[in-house]
């Protein structure tokens, strides 16, 4: 159960070796999750976060793999997270994506589809599933990671800000749906963050690294911000750039 | 589906409440899970099931008459408010009272409460001499002599029945009001000194001391008294307690709390305690029941609510007392005045709460980034003392905290299973806590 700070005790992360997750789950194991339940596409790199979470206070942190492309199987991921939790979940964080290779996957229809399917139908298709588990349990959090890409799209990444567009509205949705059902929703607005998904890309301005952003997570989930922005400035900032003229856009943000 | 929280109004969750007005309704209940609730005074998360079902008890009210040897009988769901407002007028008052009369007598049994008399009359617990209790296993009518299985209910947070009336044995005065000796302090040590050397001598004994991040820091206002009799007084009276005169009503912005305003507030409550007097006539509302003037003043702690820390040590572990003061002070989370007495012997109550020794209860706002952590260090602190959190104020312990606090959980487990076996009584404190997991 949360306690009177927030904190939640049981924790599904769906993509489970993201940067931004596993400080996220150093901080939620050091305070009371004693149950973390990672989910990612390799075995190894699942292993290591779930032995970081068990050095951070975790007692318990089983693991399933998944692939992303698979989004006929997104339900049996989500049942298996819960089964393996074992406990009634306070918390899903919904941690999947790729930045994948703008250049290289713009005229390529295969890989252009798989990005979408990677950040966003199986997203969508696990928050069905885990949208229809919490709130049979009638409590619960969500906390879908978006980024302030999802905000206004840019030239030069618009298949991966385009689909977390997708996700990012579909999400401020579902979180108007679970009004009166005990579960509720938080969104994360990252701008961009020094990870191994975004390592070698040029870095804009407000860059961070991933503990500004887990220390905003964690605020948010205390104080339950509907939209977590991190840094918190980007929320301005974004209110003026999203209406930026398109060729002033271009030229501030696609340079 | 309705919103439901506890008195410190963090962690508000959606549950289904049924409400009974009979023992037959009760025990079909019990078919399915569910977490019993009175008038949801436990500051945390107690009498709540995020997702569940949720038995409001209040209309199991009935008060019988008082016998001529003090002896009372009263459903589950009435208040002691209501208790004490049908017999004080015939001069009887209730043997033990917490800082709240808005409490229910089940809820008061559920949580072993103690009053500012604990030093020489225990629990309320102490004073039933007959429990009904409802469980999966059936109506249950036991008394004192039944050892264990009479004591596991008390302080057990509704998790091993659900306590549906109770027979106590009530105090006779013959007067409303208490004659009261006040003394202020300027620091810790010196209040502590006083309540060691002269506690004995009163029936009620509280000390309010000021953890504001000041050079004041630890001064306390101790106020001891004992009911008036009529010879005490000129024109002795027997009336109920006056309602609430004031009400907060809506809740306060967030940070109308802060380290100023409240130690603006602790001065004033100093300066308006005289330097020593003795035997001054306070109604009973007045000395016992302070804050019952204010309705919903919880709403004063803004949106994220209040958490209030409330730990007991031995008197060998005073010090810690000391360094809880001071750490509250030096994080610079404000603190209304906090409370400071003195318990006396234990009961045989597997998770009744006082020991002997001391306990200060804190107010604590939500808020301060610095809270969770300071109040997790001060776990520790209670823990290496031999002490404990009392759980009908915690919203926010680790199980693992509380399996060091509690020794005797495991026989508490393993009792409550006798009278639910499959684990029907639940909250969400046992589900945060797994306190019925031993």
């Amino acid at each position: 159960m949360d306690n009177a700070f927030g904190q939640p005790q049981t924790v599904v992360v769906l993509g489970g070796t993201s940067d931004i997750a596993r400080a996220v789950v150093r901080r939620l194991a050091a305070a009371r999750a004693d149950t973390v339940v990672l989910a990612g596409r390799d075995a190894g790199a699942l292993a290591a976060a779930a032995e970081e979470a068990r050095d951070f206070g975790a007692l318990q942190s089983p693991q399933v793999t998944f692939d992303a492309t698979d989004v006929a199987d997104a339900g049996r991921v989500v049942a298996d997270c819960f089964a393996a939790a074992g406990r009634e979940v306070d918390l899903v964080i919904l941690a999947v994506g790729r930045l994948g290779h703008q250049e290289e996957d713009q005229d390529d229809p295969a890989r252009a589809g798989e990005g979408a399917l990677v950040n966003f139908a199986w997203p969508v298709a696990a928050l069905a599933a885990v949208r229809r588990l919490l709130v049979a349990q009638g409590h619960g959090r969500i906390l879908v990671m978006s980024s302030v890409a999802a905000i206004r799209v840019r030239r030069s990444a618009y298949l991966y800000g385009g689909a977390k567009a997708g996700l990012d509205r579909l999400a401020t949705g579902l979180a108007t749906s679970l009004a009166g059902t005990g579960v509720s929703l938080h969104l994360l607005r990252p701008g961009f963050v020094r990870t191994k998904m975004t390592a070698g890309e040029p870095e804009p301005p407000l860059t961070t690294g991933v503990e500004p952003v887990a220390e905003a997570v964690v605020r948010g989930l205390a104080t339950g911000q509907p939209v977590i922005w991190s840094p918190p400035v980007l929320r301005w900032a974004m209110l003026v750039l999203r209406h930026l003229p398109a060729r002033l856009w271009s030229l501030v943000m696609d340079r | 589906m309705s919103r439901l929280s506890g008195w410190g109004r963090t962690a508000a969750v959606e549950a289904d409440v049924l409400e009974v007005t009979s023992e037959e309704q009760v025990a079909a209940a019990l078919a399915a899970a569910l977490a019993p609730r009175g008038l949801g005074r436990s500051y945390g998360d107690a009498a709540q099931l995020a997702g569940g079902r949720v038995l409001d008890l209040r209309g199991l009210d009935a008060i019988s008459p008082v016998s001529p040897d003090g002896l009372v009988t009263v459903g589950a769901g009435a208040s002691l408010d209501a208790l004490v407002r049908a017999v004080i007028p015939a001069g009887w008052f209730v043997p033990v009272t917490p800082g709240t009369r808005q409490v229910t007598l089940g809820g008061a049994l559920a949580a072993d409460v103690h009053g500012k008399n604990h030093h020489r009359d225990g629990t309320l617990g102490a004073h039933v001499t007959r429990l009904r209790v409802i469980s999966p296993t059936g109506i249950h009518e036991l008394t004192p002599a039944d050892g264990e299985r009479f004591f596991v209910h008390l302080g057990a947070m509704g998790l091993t029945g659900v306590i549906t009336e109770a027979t106590l044995r009530l105090l006779p005065v013959s007067t409303d009001r208490v004659l009261v000796d006040t003394e202020r302090f300027d620091d810790l040590d010196g209040v502590m000194a006083a309540m060691v050397e002269g506690d004995h001598r009163y029936r009620y004994s509280v000390a309010w001391v000021d953890c504001a991040a000041s050079a004041q820091r630890g001064r306390a206002i101790l106020t001891r008294g004992d009911h008036a009799r009529v010879d005490d007084l000129a024109g002795a009276t027997l009336r109920p307690p006056r309602p609430a005169r004031l009400a907060v009503p809506v809740t306060a912005p967030p940070g109308l709390l802060n380290a100023v305003s409240v130690a603006a507030f602790n001065e004033l409550w100093f300066r308006r305690a005289p330097r020593r007097r003795v035997g001054e006539p306070q109604r009973l509302e007045t000395f016992f029941h302070p804050l019952d003037g204010v309705r919903d003043w919880n709403r004063l702690y803004g949106p994220r609510g209040l958490v209030q820390y409330q730990f007991a040590v031995p008197d060998d572990a005073a010090e810690t007392v000391r360094t809880a003061v001071s750490r509250l002070a030096a994080s610079r989370v404000p603190s209304f005045l906090a409370v400071l007495k003195r318990f006396g012997a234990a009961n045989p109550a597997p998770l009744s709460f006082p020991q002997p020794g001391w306990t200060l209860a804190l107010d604590l706002p939500v808020g301060p980034p610095a809270l969770p952590g300071l109040l997790d260090d001060l776990d520790a602190l209670v823990v290496a003392a031999g002490g404990r959190v009392y759980l009908a104020k915690d919203a926010r312990l680790a199980p693992a905290t509380v399996r060091a606090m509690y020794p005797r959980l495991g026989d508490f487990a393993a009792l409550a299973a006798r009278f639910d076996p499959e684990h029907r009584l639940t909250s969400d404190l046992d589900r945060r806590l797994r306190l019925r997991e031993g």
